[in-house]
């Protein structure tokens, strides 16, 4: 088996990933032979990933236009004047984008930009009505962060290790509207209800080298942005994209020729591609071919990237400054005037102030708190709805937090998993194991006992947990004679035989 | 207080108006000046107005009075087509806020006048319902002056042009078929008409007056123009117009006060301007003559007349082509036949069907901006051009910040190179030609985003009439039409001599005697 993750290189590792290895199929090439590692003779690789993120501003309207933001109205149904380039109409900022893209900036410690412009994007395409789309290509809004992320070693919990990616620059721009092909009529449908929705597009450096980093980084960005309440980050519904940039190289040369992987839906398919795509180009330079400058797609039913059909040569955006909207002027406490209308004016050291816990800082609070292991804390930051649960419970319960977690861990997350549901669809709510776990905790049934309950209670038959103690005979006999009698009992019967 | 103190006094109601100018529309059809003629709603708009005056509440100035749009502005439930065959058959959904304005004050729509294809010329004789005529080629002065018989035959060669690209506008208001008009300005289009046509035509500070509605030639320097037949007319139209729009990011936030313009008695203390540079090639010795004599009445007058220099003024028209270009390649992508206007037969694909319509949609003069524009904005050549031709803009803009700075308070020049040519001399040459030499006095200001106002001077040797520019300090109208009224009186240009005027509209004639409304 390879050793793998950054520091580390690659080699040629089919029998690693078989999930990812790329089946038979035209455009991609499985050559079957794995080699182990170290006696290939071959030189080791480093991957390079770095990542263009468009998360979807969480806002009631569009980022130049008042028509609303709404995931799956009817087709064409949110679309304002200015949204489908009638002639005349012009562009109006949205303050709420604004404050979600400085909220976001602040997160990932990024230097906000007082100062920062809009410019038009051109190319032509059917859901880009306008022709051009208006991005901050010249200063965007926030550069020069950073993002702090937990990976764990070999699959093992207990073995944490963080990890860092810069964030070049986070910028405002337009989404651009759908289409759908529909090729048994030859013909392209468009819907312009997206057509102007903000985005954020963040930048990660390319500091990456596996999918399984790229797929923590995005991981640990979407908590981020969900706290902020910038963008609700559901990848599921397009709040969330991730565009990866994959070369590889050997230590020592510069870096190889990158290909853009698109077309990803999913956390877990992110790491699947990016893997896939580092396999594709170690193979491909190990027998002698050269990757091409060229975006590829990423196709889920078959695990691996295939070219995309329409990029002729490399487009020139004919890039311009936006004429009708003056440059964006953000202000901090120091330099903001003296009577101004606060309605007109965005402060940033006044959104600073005001900015949630981010899930590292809950993370730690949890460990300080409550006492538990920070691999503890993440798995409960990382569910949705999970930190809730486990500090209901603790609340409603005498057990100590240390114990509560092995039961929320252990037993109630597992079971989740198990039958694919959230926190929020348990059937077991945080009153009733709180319920359960008091039992056990003032001896009244065993810990096997209480195993036996949580079972029932997952039924989901609406019975207390004393309920079903009382049902099935669980309790725990304290009482010393009645426990005599027992014990004599089992020896006399045992005496017979 | 004309027109307007009439309609007050009920000595003519507005629907009589309404039906002189609609009748005059008419009878002036063959200047080509309307694209659309909305009789029936004007007729509506001015019996609401009527039923107002008749209560005694008249919503301003402006109620009842008859206006003119240009055919790029937006226009609810209109067609609007800026004179391509891209929107033709185009009803625009809304009002822009200039239109939404002016029919607040109660003012009476008749029509959308015509102009080049999308503001691109100084003519107006390159739109797709054909060219607008001057009206004074029809005038007994000019009739005149060129020893023509008034013989059809002759009108039909001789005839001479508008200017561009508000040409329509600046004929309806010179021809009485209206007493206000709307044109447009992005490098002269609302001024060289009006100097062609002997009206007044108003280019407001860039930022004064909401864009919103009004189809972009070049968005960071179009404005709104202001057509009207005397300079007190246009102080009340700006008035109406100007002030913060929030739906254009780019009108200024400051409360805007309208004025009434004072009669300037005493010009002592003003000091004039005379930049030396617009003595330019090609202008005619007689407008230079108009010109100088123009400066010798302010300084009879008493002012200060100065030479000045504004150093940077021989590059602004290649300065101003490229970014011209550059924007119109932007705002014209827009154009795909997708969701409006023109849409191409040929669908074998999308590619294929944005190329057909394009090319159908637009005329030459579109196209090789748009081109153009292309090419100026390609990423080996940003710098180069685009970039170039701004850093020349700042510095443009700064002659005139340094002159005005200097303590020069108004500045004087000529509009145009010449009076007007006829259309049959004016195609000779094409349109970027053209535009090239008939915009050079033009374009400064709007590059460095002043105000400037033409106001009729003199008649020239062939009786037709010529005008000078006043160029003032940026958001200083109040100033700089306050010295074009003062002109404006000692010329006392001499109104049109219309031959078709002798009849049946005698008695508008009466109330129209300074043609004026305010």
């Amino acid at each position: 088996v390879a050793a793998r993750g950054c520091g580390g290189v690659w080699r040629r590792a089919w029998q690693r990933c078989p999930a990812s290895r790329p089946r038979r199929a035209v455009a991609c090439n499985a050559r079957g032979g794995a080699v182990p590692a170290g006696q290939s003779g071959l030189a080791p690789w480093i991957p390079v990933v770095g990542l263009e993120i468009h998360a979807q501003i969480s806002s009631n309207s569009k980022l130049f236009s008042g028509s609303q933001v709404q995931f799956a109205a009817p087709p064409n149904s949110l679309v304002s004047f200015f949204d489908a380039s009638l002639p005349g109409t012009l562009p109006v900022l949205n303050r709420r984008c604004v404050e979600a893209a400085v909220m976001t900036g602040l997160a990932l410690n990024c230097r906000i930009n007082k100062k920062s412009l809009f410019d038009r994007k051109h190319y032509f395409y059917a859901d880009l009505p306008a022709g051009y789309q208006i991005t901050q290509q010249r200063v965007p809004i926030a550069v020069n962060g950073s993002l702090s992320y937990s990976l764990c070693i070999d699959n093992k919990m207990s073995q944490m290790v963080t990890k860092t990616v810069r964030i070049k620059q986070i910028q405002l721009e337009q989404d651009s509207g759908k289409s759908l092909h529909d090729d048994a009529r030859s013909q392209t449908l468009v819907d312009l209800n997206r057509a102007g929705v903000g985005l954020m597009e963040v930048v990660m450096e390319p500091d990456m080298c596996s999918g399984e980093e790229a797929a923590a980084a995005v991981r640990e960005l979407q908590l981020i942005l969900q706290t902020l309440g910038s963008s609700q980050a559901i990848m599921a519904e397009g709040q969330l994209r991730v565009d990866a940039n994959v070369s590889v190289h050997h230590p020592g040369e510069p870096y190889g020729v990158r290909t853009e992987v698109k077309n990803i839906n999913s956390i877990r398919f992110l790491a699947k591609a990016v893997d896939y795509e580092i396999q594709r180009q170690i193979e491909e330079l190990e027998n002698g071919g050269t990757i091409l400058n060229e975006t590829r797609a990423f196709d889920s039913k078959l695990g691996c990237t295939v070219p995309m059909r329409d990029k002729e040569g490399k487009q020139d955006y004919r890039f311009m400054p936006e004429p009708n909207l003056p440059p964006l002027i953000l202000y901090d406490t120091k330099s903001l005037p003296a009577n101004v209308n606060h309605q007109q004016v965005v402060n940033i050291d006044w959104i600073h102030e005001r900015l949630p816990d981010l899930p590292s800082v809950k993370r730690a609070k949890l460990v300080e708190l409550y006492g538990i292991l920070p691999e503890h804390s993440f798995t409960l930051v990382n569910e949705d709805g999970l930190t809730e649960f486990f500090e209901n419970v603790v609340k409603q319960t005498q057990m100590k937090p240390k114990k509560v977690i092995g039961w929320i861990l252990s037993d109630l997350l597992s079971r989740l998993k198990q039958h694919s549901l959230t926190v929020k669809e348990s059937p077991v709510g945080s009153f009733l194991l709180a319920d359960l776990l008091n039992l056990l905790e003032r001896g009244e049934i065993s810990s096997s006992a209480a195993k036996q309950v949580f079972e029932e209670l997952w039924k989901g038959e609406g019975k207390t947990p004393l309920e079903i103690v009382k049902e099935k005979q669980l309790e725990l006999i304290q009482d010393q004679e009645e426990l005599e009698q027992i014990c004599q009992a089992v020896i006399d019967e045992r005496e017979k035989e | 207080q004309q027109v307007s103190a009439a309609l007050r006094e009920g000595r003519v109601t507005p629907t009589e108006l309404c039906q002189r100018c609609l009748a005059r529309i008419k009878s002036t059809a063959f200047l080509n000046a309307y694209i659309t003629v909305t009789g029936e709603a004007a007729l509506r708009q001015a019996e609401e107005a009527e039923e107002r005056h008749r209560r005694g509440q008249p919503l301003g100035v402006l109620d009842g009075i008859p206006i003119a749009v240009k055919d790029n502005f937006n226009t609810a439930g209109i067609e609007t087509t800026c004179a391509s065959n891209m929107l033709k058959g185009y009803i625009s959904p809304y009002n822009a806020t200039v239109v939404q304005k002016l029919l607040d004050q109660g003012a009476v729509l008749l029509g959308k006048t015509n102009l080049d294809e999308f503001a691109m010329g100084s003519g107006s004789t390159d739109g797709i319902f054909g060219p607008v005529r001057n009206p004074w080629s029809y005038s007994r002065q000019y009739k005149e002056k060129s020893g023509a018989k008034s013989g059809s035959e002759h009108e039909e060669s001789d005839w001479v042009i508008t200017g561009g690209s508000s040409g329509g506008s600046a004929a309806a208001v010179s021809a009485f078929t209206c007493f206000a008009a709307l044109g447009s300005d992005t490098g002269g289009s609302t001024r060289n008409p009006a100097a062609h046509c002997g009206v007044v035509g108003l280019k407001p500070t860039y930022g004064l007056i909401s864009r919103h509605g009004l189809i972009p030639l070049v968005n960071s320097m179009d404005v709104p123009g202001i057509l009207t037949r005397c300079v007190d007319d246009a102080a009340v139209v700006l008035g109406s117009l100007a002030g913060h729009d929030p739906k254009d990011s780019t009108t200024v936030q400051d409360i805007f006060q309208p004025f009434e313009l004072p009669n300037l008695t005493d010009v002592s203390k003003l000091s004039i301007g005379i930049p030396k540079e617009y003595c330019a090639p090609g202008l005619s010795s007689e407008i230079q003559a108009v010109w100088s004599k123009a400066a010798d009445l302010f300084k009879d007058a008493g002012a200060k007349v100065v030479e000045v220099s504004l150093p940077h003024t021989p590059y602004s028209i290649v300065c101003y082509h490229v970014l011209c270009a550059a924007e119109v390649a932007s705002n014209m992508a827009r154009f795909d036949g997708l969701e409006y206007g023109h849409r191409s037969d040929v669908n074998k694909s999308t590619e294929s069907m944005y190329a057909a319509t394009r090319r159908e949609g637009f005329n030459d003069v579109v196209r090789g901006r748009i081109l153009s524009g292309n090419y100026f904005l390609l990423k080996q050549n940003y710098e180069d051009y685009f970039v170039k031709a701004q850093k020349v803009r700042r510095l443009i803009a700064d002659d005139f910040v340094k002159v005005f700075g200097s303590g020069v308070d108004i500045l004087l020049t000529p509009t145009t190179l010449s009076d007007a040519v006829p259309y049959t001399e004016f195609i000779k040459e094409d349109n970027r030609t053209r535009s090239a030499q008939d915009d050079i006095l033009t374009q400064a200001a709007n590059m460095a985003g002043l105000p400037a106002v033409n106001v009729p001077a003199a008649l020239s040797g062939r009786g037709l009439p010529i005008g000078l520019q006043f160029i003032g300090r940026s958001f200083q109208e109040k100033q700089l039409l306050t010295v074009a009224k003062w002109f404006e009186k000692q010329v006392k240009f001499p109104m049109i001599q219309l031959e078709e005027m002798k009849r049946g509209d005698h008695g508008v004639l009466q109330h129209q005697k300074s043609a004026s409304f305010s």
